[in-house]
């Protein structure tokens, strides 16, 4: 063991743990917002629209979110009108493929969550919203959309976890995340376990927070 | 079209066969994780508190570190592991250990992470009044666990581990950094020698999505063959 380089290593990762942390709240805040957008659109009689946000959280969640990111950081600047528009300034820089990628993606399972979320209200409550008058946004707005928040706390704090996981591929497209400059620090000295237990430390102990923080709102929202 | 064609022309006989090697990981993965699963599971439901903190510590490091984090770990320590050990014995050699084995037991280690939940929460979830009958009815310790609860187990494990199947199939994607050759790896040498990045990351999504399609099916009907009966 060699402590010496656990500790100094620690300035480092903590360093990186920002660019995690930024990845991971940019993308989480885009995504839920993707995610209430497609889980409305679930909710749509309309088959086209129903199959088209089923057709987006299938594809999204069936394929690996490496390929993901490599099709939008390398694939999308192989087309030429792409490269001459003003989506350029966003896709050539790897931080906002990352965070495009890990939108979608968050997005694509978030939408699944709020979807059963909004299943499981009783028809009754809205029903009681509809017999008191209540404009039929207002019931969406003010009845089913804190209800669904709530009933979708537990998963979505599963979500956040495994997301918090995959900003670690950032560092595929030359990010240096907390995953990113742990693998520097390990290729350059060889060390992997002492660097494993620091950087797995820190995720482990974000992963903490986040449990903590979703079981303090589960018990503050409870009804 | 003629970029995916078979021979020397085309990349289809490379997809085709990374496409083989996906599967040969994910089910080497899979199995290791069962491996991993059947140790871990008894010390995660066990009397003690030591081994239940073992079990606990498992799940939890593994579910809660980066899978790229874990195959790092793998990948750069794991010939290292290998030669200390080896070194005890007397054999200072260098040894290299091959991709495809760092590779599925670092994703093995992985899902039998998850493996493990799904067991603790099948087997928690048979009614006691079960193990209770099969100690009743005097059966042996080994034959209660073979007979009465692994094939209870089995179906409710099912669904569970078809969603651990999954996790795990997207996982091997990650494998491609250590560089071996499966579907994300040769898409990713296929881009490279083309310059069509856009079309080969398709196609890769293309095939993960057929795979991902298929052992849905599968498994589908294992599902209904382990719920006979109810």
């Amino acid at each position: 063991m060699d402590f010496d380089l656990m500790i100094n290593s620690f300035p480092k990762l903590l360093n990186a743990t920002i660019v995690t942390l930024k990845l991971l709240s940019v993308s989480l805040i885009i995504g839920l917002f993707i995610g209430l957008f497609f889980a409305v659109l679930r909710l749509n009689k309309n088959i086209f629209i129903n199959k088209f946000a089923y057709g987006y959280s299938y594809i999204f969640r069936g394929t690996p979110l490496l390929v993901q990111i490599f099709i939008i950081y390398f694939g999308l600047g192989q087309i030429e009108s792409v490269r001459s528009s003003f989506l350029w300034v966003v896709l050539k820089e790897p931080y906002w493929c990352a965070i495009i990628a890990f939108a979608l993606n968050t997005g694509a399972y978030t939408s699944e969550i709020l979807r059963s979320a909004f299943q499981t209200i009783k028809p009754g409550i809205i029903e009681a919203g509809k017999s008191l008058g209540i404009s039929k946004k207002e019931i969406f707005y003010k009845i089913q959309i804190p209800i669904a928040i709530r009933q979708s706390l537990p998963a979505y704090g599963n979500e956040i976890i495994l997301m918090l996981k995959g900003t670690s591929l950032a560092s595929t497209v030359t990010l240096m995340d907390l995953t990113g400059v742990a693998k520097y620090i390990i290729s350059t000295t060889f060390k992997p376990i002492e660097v494993f237990i620091v950087a797995g430390g820190i995720y482990l102990f974000i992963t903490f927070l986040i449990h903590n923080l979703i079981g303090f709102l589960e018990k503050k929202y409870n009804y | 079209m003629e970029l995916l064609a078979f021979g020397d022309t085309g990349w289809g006989d490379e997809l085709f066969r990374a496409t083989l090697m996906t599967i040969a990981v994910s089910i080497t993965a899979m199995v290791i994780g069962f491996v991993f699963a059947a140790i871990f599971t008894p010390l995660k439901l066990s009397k003690y508190k030591f081994l239940n903190f073992i079990g606990n510590t498992y799940t939890t490091v593994i579910r809660g570190v980066p899978e790229l984090l874990v195959i790092y770990l793998f990948f750069f320590g794991g010939s290292g592991a290998i030669m200390f050990v080896a070194s005890i014995f007397g054999y200072n050699e260098y040894i290299e250990i091959n991709a495809f084995v760092t590779g599925s037991f670092a994703i093995g280690i992985i899902s039998g992470a998850y493996s493990t939940e799904v067991f603790r929460g099948a087997i928690q979830s048979i009614d006691k009044g079960q193990f209770e009958a099969a100690k009743v009815l005097g059966f042996s310790k080994f034959k209660q666990l073979y007979k009465i609860i692994l094939p209870q187990m089995l179906r409710l494990a099912i669904p569970n581990l078809s969603n651990v199947w999954q996790i795990t199939l997207k996982d091997t994607s990650l494998i491609s950094v250590t560089g071996l050759v499966e579907i994300m790896r040769q898409s990713y040498i296929a881009a490279g020698s083309t310059r069509d990045p856009l079309f080969f990351y398709s196609f890769a999504a293309v095939l993960y999505l057929l795979l991902t399609f298929l052992s849905m099916k599968l498994i589908n009907r294992l599902e209904i063959k382990y719920s006979r009966g109810y």
